[in-house]
């Protein structure tokens, strides 16, 4: 029996597969297809102090191997998550990690304080890399004084495990794994979306009501994988691996170039019961080759 | 609500570019009212990489059919299933019409593929209420009718029916359907707006069937967005719809 464990600060998630912001809501549809208790964690839609409505339609665009969303951080802020969310997701014996995207760094440290009383909660993601709101996001995520303020702040009013969520639209995203390692944060989860955008030719106008949006799917794997090998090669700090999984042996991939752990996105679109099926398949997969510490894997690509 | 591989009855082509696929499903059978859809993975493998949502348009016994025409990649390979492959579908999903109430006349307004949800509705109803079907399409071969009752046909061309749009023609026939009126509605979005520009203020109920590019079909994509008119935001077409008041939402 395989240990596919892995631990990061004091947060043991029982297999390295986690549910990705964004792509799960706050748990409530998911777990009608996916059952929460047998995967390492679940990581919430992104939560901003007050509500977000999100952007107007079209807010998703199918792409080759892949589809963009400008969806705007629609949420239901703190307060709401607290009264309605939290308790059901709180029932899982699962690893709860609140994702926070905010417009100023008082507005992300705010959010954590208040979150982080919560002993459901396990720890926290904070998006410095959403593509699809004007203030905040990106403008925080390829600014690396801004990073460094926004992971100092929120790791002054938290001691649960901190995870810094990077943006691949940046020249060198170690720099940014750096400065978080730096500043105290526990690991980084990489990547965020890819900008993209799509054009109808026939009306002549973006197909984004927001004109751009983020690239998700199999489409962008290639590049996730690489930016997780550039932090591994360049910084010591446990790695989230995200970006297009759509099969176990993408899971192995990612853990080779030197994830901890990973978390499935676009695939809960189209088959919500991935994550948890996938978890099987990795472990078959560790029995076979005699592999009795999954984490072991961590990083061991051959590399030239 | 669940996924389930469905095996494929018939896929026929029941008018030129317009296709029936039937699958069957005890559960989804059980569980399926009008108006709802489901969420379909046309290919095993990742191209295209999302499930294309269909509502049911008739249920017989353990059978569930879709209507469609070919409009792009999903569909082609829709079109070209045979009997007895297998089928991975998510469903049933989102609202469906509110069929039960005081009213005592219904009325279908569909426009072009719109038509496709009321095959099962007036199978429900037709028993119950009197049934107007007020259907439109660009000419008499794009003009769909199967499984429909009671015909108003409109056709923007003229080659069939009334010369001009389908809600012109329910506003000209509206004064002789009698008692107590709902109208179910599907279709484009410039004929549901005008439709229910007109329903609103003559404050005849009405529920309407959106359409939005969407990619999970249950709520956790947050891809549909449905404007609500009290301007407290978006609700979500797969979720909270596809059917809605026509007095909630703007359709725009």
């Amino acid at each position: 029996m395989t240990d596919l464990s892995v631990k990061i600060k004091d947060v043991v998630f029982r297999n390295p597969v986690l549910l990705a912001s964004g792509t799960v809501g706050y748990g409530d549809e998911i777990s009608n297809f996916c059952d929460l208790n047998k995967i390492g964690g679940i990581v919430t839609k992104s939560l901003s102090l007050k509500p977000r409505k999100g952007n107007p339609p079209q807010r998703i665009v199918e792409t080759a191997s892949g589809m963009l969303n400008a969806i705007g951080l629609a949420n239901v802020g703190v307060e709401e998550f607290l009264k309605t969310k939290l308790p059901n997701l709180a029932g899982y014996d699962t690893n709860i990690i609140c994702n926070i995207a905010a417009s100023s760094p008082e507005e992300y440290i705010e959010c954590t304080r208040i979150l982080t009383t919560e002993s459901a909660i396990n720890g926290f993601e904070i998006n410095v890399s959403c593509p699809n709101v004007k203030d905040g996001g990106l403008e925080f995520g390829n600014n690396l004084d801004a990073v460094r303020r926004i992971t100092a702040g929120v790791r002054a009013v938290t001691d649960k495990l901190l995870i810094v969520k990077l943006s691949p639209n940046v020249a060198r995203i170690s720099d940014f794994a750096r400065v978080v390692s730096e500043e105290g944060g526990d690991a980084v989860s990489a990547i965020n979306t890819l900008v993209g955008t799509s054009i109808d030719i026939r009306t002549r106008k973006p197909k984004l009501f927001n004109v751009t949006g983020g690239l998700s799917g199999p489409a962008i794997k290639p590049v996730a994988l690489a930016k997780v090998l550039e932090i591994k090669r360049n910084v010591r700090i446990p790695i989230i691996g995200i970006g297009g999984i759509s099969k176990w042996e993408d899971i192995i991939e990612f853990i080779l170039a030197g994830a901890s752990c990973i978390q499935v996105g676009t695939m809960n679109f189209i088959s919500p019961d991935f994550a948890e099926k996938v978890v099987a398949e990795i472990a078959g997969y560790c029995e076979q080759n005699n592999i009795p510490v999954l984490n072991e894997l961590t990083g061991a690509v051959r590399l030239p | 609500m669940r996924i389930e591989k469905t095996q494929i009855v018939s896929v026929s082509e029941v008018q030129s570019g317009i296709f029936i696929l039937t699958v069957e499903s005890e559960y989804f059978a059980a569980a399926t009212l009008p108006g709802q859809f489901f969420n379909i993975r046309v290919s095993e493998s990742l191209f295209p990489l999302l499930r294309r949502p269909f509502s049911i348009s008739d249920l017989t016994g353990k059978n569930l059919s879709f209507m469609f025409d070919v409009h792009g990649e999903g569909t082609k390979i829709l079109s070209q299933k045979r009997a007895g492959e297998w089928l991975d579908i998510i469903g049933p999903l989102g609202h469906g019409f509110g069929i039960e109430g005081e009213y005592e006349s219904a009325i279908i307004v569909a426009g072009g593929l719109g038509v496709a949800p009321f095959p099962y509705l007036t199978k429900k109803i037709r028993n119950k209420k009197k049934i107007y079907s007020f259907i439109g399409a660009r000419s008499s071969r794009h003009l769909v009718t199967q499984g429909i009752v009671n015909v108003y046909s409109a056709t923007d061309d003229g080659t069939t029916g009334y010369y001009g749009n389908v809600v012109d023609l329910l506003k000209l026939k509206i004064s002789e359907i009698p008692g107590i009126k709902k109208i179910f509605s599907c279709g484009p979005t410039p004929m549901l707006k005008s439709l229910t520009d007109w329903v609103n203020f003559v404050g005849i109920e009405s529920e309407v069937s959106l359409e939005c590019a969407m990619a999970c079909g249950f709520g956790i994509c947050q891809g549909c967005p449905a404007e609500l008119h009290d301007g407290s935001g978006y609700k979500l077409v797969c979720k909270d719809g596809p059917v809605f008041n026509s007095q909630e939402i703007i359709i725009s």
